[in-house]
């Protein structure tokens, strides 16, 4: 296939003095697709991810986000991606609508550009009635609705998705998981880590980090093959019990 | 139910002295505060520059002018030529007072048995310019006497002043027990409130109390760390005042440890009251520092006396804790008196940190409701 | 430039609508500055004295009433022994103690010299030494007289010298406190206030996550500090506005010089202080350890800025080390202005020294901050 690559990862890896958190992983992503990116807590995939937004600088090896180096043109990078933190990271204290301003301002938006999304995004996600309610004060499923569609308000070529469903209901997972897909239609990228493992269902192709190496990268249904599990669930297992 | 208390307590204790950059602060603070004081700080005048606007240059002038000169207290930075230039230099900030002498100084001092110097101060800052009209005022009555010696003059009285508990008027012995109280009340009150609103904050305080401790044991198992953190810290400044700047501690030590420790209980139950009223780590440390600090420092009678403050002032003071504890303070250490002498400041305290923390209960009990 | 407005817009949108901080950023300050201008003086009077009288002659009751006289003493009442006056001193009822000795008057008579003892609780020994300097003077005053008034004729022909002080204080005729402090404690609020607002402002970000999502966004360091800076040098201006319509109106603090140079003044020396704000914060991580650290350079500061003990008073190292403090300059900067009516070429070297500063500190500050780890 002649798909086009959007992230290149060559040996990437992150020593914090001793520890070697990300131990020179490579892998590609195309554009278009869902990448999970998944493993257990502290097998190094938020790590990995920070050098990918440009917020950690590698120890060594490469990266390219979007065709920039994330080394020298950590800027570059920046302005093509979205990202959407563990802790769905909007301004509590102030209004959704504000929000959306704020992001969009900084992202180089022009004020009409703004409102023109902001007026989408609120019709998309049904929030007309609390565009002007603080962030604060929504439940935990729209709050991370929100984070996401505003990852997206500059239109970047890839998104990424730190757990983004953490802590919230199996509908509103499903519902959120929905507008990823719309997303991934019109051709944005998406790297998404997740701990739960039957949302790696959902994704085109998964990695699976397990103390800072990549020991899987494939489709869900070739995984379950070659692991000859019913389930992603199985997959990680037999994986983990593998490694030990 | 023990245990879990002292686990409670424990990790409130890791929590603590594994925020190195919190610690160094916190035992660093009196540390470089005692030293700034005792070597640095001090209400007397050294080298103050002044300058002279001699109308009669004679030699009794010349003989006053070089008195001034040899004086520690005063450096004499130029002449002046005329009233004008007085102005000036006073204006550019280079000389703190002018001594002007009359024309015909020595001629009148003879014959008229009196002659005039004009002691200007820049009296912007009020207190130096007091100081030094007082200083210039010793020195010129001292070389009057020393002329009227050889006249005998009849009927001296003679005034020998003995000064108690403080025989050398160290200024140091002053500001021990005030650096002493300051850092006590700021600390324990901060460091409560913080850690109280924090997990607020975090979210974790509800944790806290669906656990099977009771509200009153995490309140106390929060505040339990800082009693000991601020005795080791009321230890290191006496310590100190008495290893190096050597302040005594006249009284009984007993009492100065119990005393100290009530002075704590009722500033760490401020830091409960506080955290009572504010909502977030930033409101509770500007309430406590920003909105503690200078009350503190200004109206419990550690730099400046409050007896020379305004009536209402001097009222106000005394819902200030510090206020109390420094006279404790005073009392033990430097006139050496006991409990009989102190048992009314002491019974203060007592009242305030009750009434600190029945308040911080009702507003807790209010709020579980 | 449009990217600083809409970091500026969010700040204040997130200062306005934090209802409990309002307060403490308005109305603390200011209510600070009300009530303790009026508690910082060194100024010693009501004296509390009290007597030991042995003799209880006229002439040792014409010594009390001079004390009684006296603007500077509060004549508390008499002891009849030493051992009670001890215990006054202890329990700290009386300042000064003064004992006239058995045969005061007749001794004085006969001898033409005499002494009396006094007690000073010197434990304040600044005010003990003024409290002396006030007793001498009385006594040196009722000597006087009653020398003129015992003189016998055989002593007549002595004569005395006297060389008369005429004290003259300028710019502040009635030696008023306030004129000195208020402006002084005025600076200290606006830096307490700013310093501990910025310092605290990027940790908290730091603290909650929304600074990691701002670092991923292509907006350039300088301005997201600029935009995070500017809201605090605005309510730092506030501030001090308010507090010098205060100085003026409540407490008559006059304005001899052109304010045009103070605001001028502070617009720099604000900068200076964010600066530190925005340094602090780059290296901490809570905002208690900011706090911390910056409350520690604020007393050292303040202790070392002039304002409570003049800096001539100090050792030559201490004196070298205050041209590092930036309050230093400020209460200097302000007293001139204010009280003084110094212009600009006066303060010229206080000027450069602190754009020095601000240049320094702010671009220490910006380098130091991290967007990638």
């Amino acid at each position: 296939m002649e798909k086009e690559k959007v992230i290149e990862v060559k040996e990437l890896t992150k020593k914090f003095g001793d520890f070697t958190a990300v131990n020179s992983i490579s892998f590609d992503v195309f554009k278009g697709e869902i990448f999970g990116f998944l493993g257990a807590n502290g097998a190094g995939k938020t790590t990995a991810m920070k050098m990918l937004i440009g917020i950690s600088k590698p120890t060594s090896g490469d990266a390219m986000v979007s065709h920039f180096d994330v080394h020298s043109q950590a800027d570059e990078v920046k302005k093509n991606i979205g990202y959407m933190s563990q802790k769905f990271s909007m301004y509590d204290d102030l209004t959704i609508r504000e929000n959306i301003k704020f992001f969009g301002g900084i992202y180089g938006l022009s004020r009409k550009h703004i409102k023109e999304k902001t007026g989408k995004l609120l019709e998309e996600l049904q929030l007309q009635e609390v565009a002007d309610s603080l962030v604060g004060s929504l439940p935990l499923g729209w709050k991370q609705k929100l984070a996401f569609m505003v990852s997206l308000l500059h239109e970047p070529q890839i998104v990424f998705l730190d757990e983004p469903t953490g802590g919230v209901d199996p509908i509103t997972r499903r519902q959120f998981w929905e507008l990823i897909y719309a997303e991934a239609h019109k051709g944005t990228t998406i790297f998404v880590t997740t701990h739960y493992m039957d949302e790696a269902e959902y994704c085109d192709r998964v990695s699976i980090m397990v103390e800072g190496k990549i020991e899987a990268l494939d489709t869900p249904k070739k995984l379950k093959q070659s692991f000859n599990a019913d389930s992603m669930n199985g997959v990680f297992l037999k994986l983990a019990r593998n490694v030990e | 139910m023990f245990e879990r208390f002292k686990g409670f307590v424990n990790k409130e204790f890791y929590h603590i002295f594994r925020d190195k950059r919190s610690m160094i602060i916190l035992f660093g603070m009196p540390i470089v505060q005692i030293l700034l004081f005792g070597f640095a700080i001090t209400n007397e005048i050294n080298n103050v520059e002044i300058a002279i606007l001699d109308k009669s240059a004679d030699s009794e002038t010349e003989i006053i002018i070089n008195k001034l000169n040899a004086s520690p207290y005063f450096n004499i930075e130029s002449e002046v030529r005329s009233e004008k230039e007085v102005e000036e230099v006073f204006q550019k900030g280079r000389v703190k007072a002018v001594l002007v002498f009359e024309k015909d100084f020595a001629n009148n001092l003879q014959i008229l048995n009196q002659a005039n110097v004009q002691v200007i101060t820049d009296a912007t800052d009020p207190n130096t310019a007091n100081t030094i009209s007082n200083y210039v005022q010793s020195i010129l009555q001292h070389h009057s006497d020393e002329i009227n010696l050889q006249t005998e003059a009849p009927y001296k009285l003679e005034v020998k002043s003995q000064m108690f508990y403080n025989p050398e008027l160290k200024s140091v012995y002053n500001f021990v027990p005030g650096v002493m109280t300051v850092i006590l009340m700021l600390v324990s009150a901060m460091m409560t409130s913080i850690s109280i609103t924090r997990e607020k904050e975090q979210g974790t305080m509800e944790i806290l109390l669906v656990s099977p401790l009771k509200p009153i044991q995490v309140v106390v198992g929060k505040v339990f760390p800082y009693i000991f953190l601020s005795v080791i810290n009321a230890i290191i400044i006496l310590l100190l005042g008495f290893l190096v700047f050597q302040v005594p501690v006249e009284g009984s030590l007993i009492l100065l440890a119990l005393e100290s420790v009530l002075f704590i209980i009722t500033a760490l139950s401020l830091g409960v009251l506080i955290s009572t009223i504010a909502a977030t780590q930033q409101a509770a440390l500007m309430m406590s520092l920003m909105g503690l600090m200078l009350p503190v420092i200004l109206l419990s009678g550690f730099i400046f006396p409050i007896s020379s403050m305004p009536e209402p002032l001097q009222v106000l003071s005394n819902i200030i804790p510090a206020k109390w504890f420094i006279i404790i303070l005073k009392g033990i250490m430097l006139k050496g008196v006991g409990i009989a002498f102190l048992w009314k400041e002491t019974l203060i305290l007592i009242t305030m940190a009750l009434v600190f923390i029945g308040i911080s209960v009702k507003k807790y009990k209010i709020r579980l409701e | 430039m449009k990217t600083i407005k809409y970091i500026v817009q969010k700040e204040f949108k997130q200062i306005m609508r934090n209802k409990g901080m309002l307060p403490i950023i308005f109305v603390m300050p200011l209510l600070q500055l009300i009530i303790l201008s009026n508690a910082a003086t060194f100024e010693v009077n009501n004296i509390r004295l009290s007597y030991i009288d042995q003799d209880q002659t006229s002439l040792s009751r014409e010594l009390i009433s001079k004390f009684e006289a006296s603007e500077y003493f509060s004549v508390l009442g008499v002891y009849p022994s030493k051992k009670e006056a001890d215990n006054a001193l202890k329990r700290g009822e009386v300042d000064v103690v003064l004992e006239i000795p058995r045969y005061f008057e007749r001794d004085l008579v006969r001898e033409k010299r005499n002494s009396l003892a006094v007690y000073l609780n010197a434990i304040d020994g600044a005010k003990a030494g003024v409290e002396n300097v006030y007793l001498n003077r009385v006594v040196r005053d009722f000597n006087r007289k009653i020398s003129v008034e015992l003189m016998q004729p055989e002593d007549r022909t002595l004569k005395q010298m006297n060389i008369l002080t005429i004290p003259s204080f300028w710019y502040n005729e009635t030696l008023n406190y306030k004129t000195f402090m208020v402006p002084g404690i005025l600076v200290l609020l606006v830096t307490m206030l700013t310093l501990f607002l910025s310092g605290m402002n990027i940790v908290r970000e730091k603290e909650v996550g929304t600074l990691e999502q701002i670092n991923v966004t292509p907006i350039k360091k300088y301005q997201f500090i600029i935009g995070k800076l500017f809201p605090f040098w605005v309510l730092g201006i506030i501030i001090l506005s308010v507090g010098l319509l205060i100085a003026r109106v409540v407490f008559n603090v006059p304005i001899v010089g052109n304010i045009g140079l103070i605001y001028l003044f502070t617009a720099v020396y604000l900068l200076v202080i964010l600066g530190m704000g925005l340094f602090i914060s780059n290296y901490t991580d809570t905002q208690q350890q900011a706090m911390f650290i910056a409350w520690f350079f604020i007393v050292v500061f303040i202790l070392m800025s002039g304002l409570f003990t003049p800096i001539e008073s100090m050792p030559d190292w201490a004196q070298k080390l205050t041209l590092l403090n930036p309050i230093r300059y400020f209460v200097e900067v302000i007293r001139m202005v204010m009280l003084k009516g110094s212009g600009l070429g006066d303060i010229l070297w206080h000027f450069g020294v602190m754009s020095f500063f601000a240049v320094v500190l702010n671009a220490l500050a910006v380098w130091s901050y991290r967007k990638t780890n």
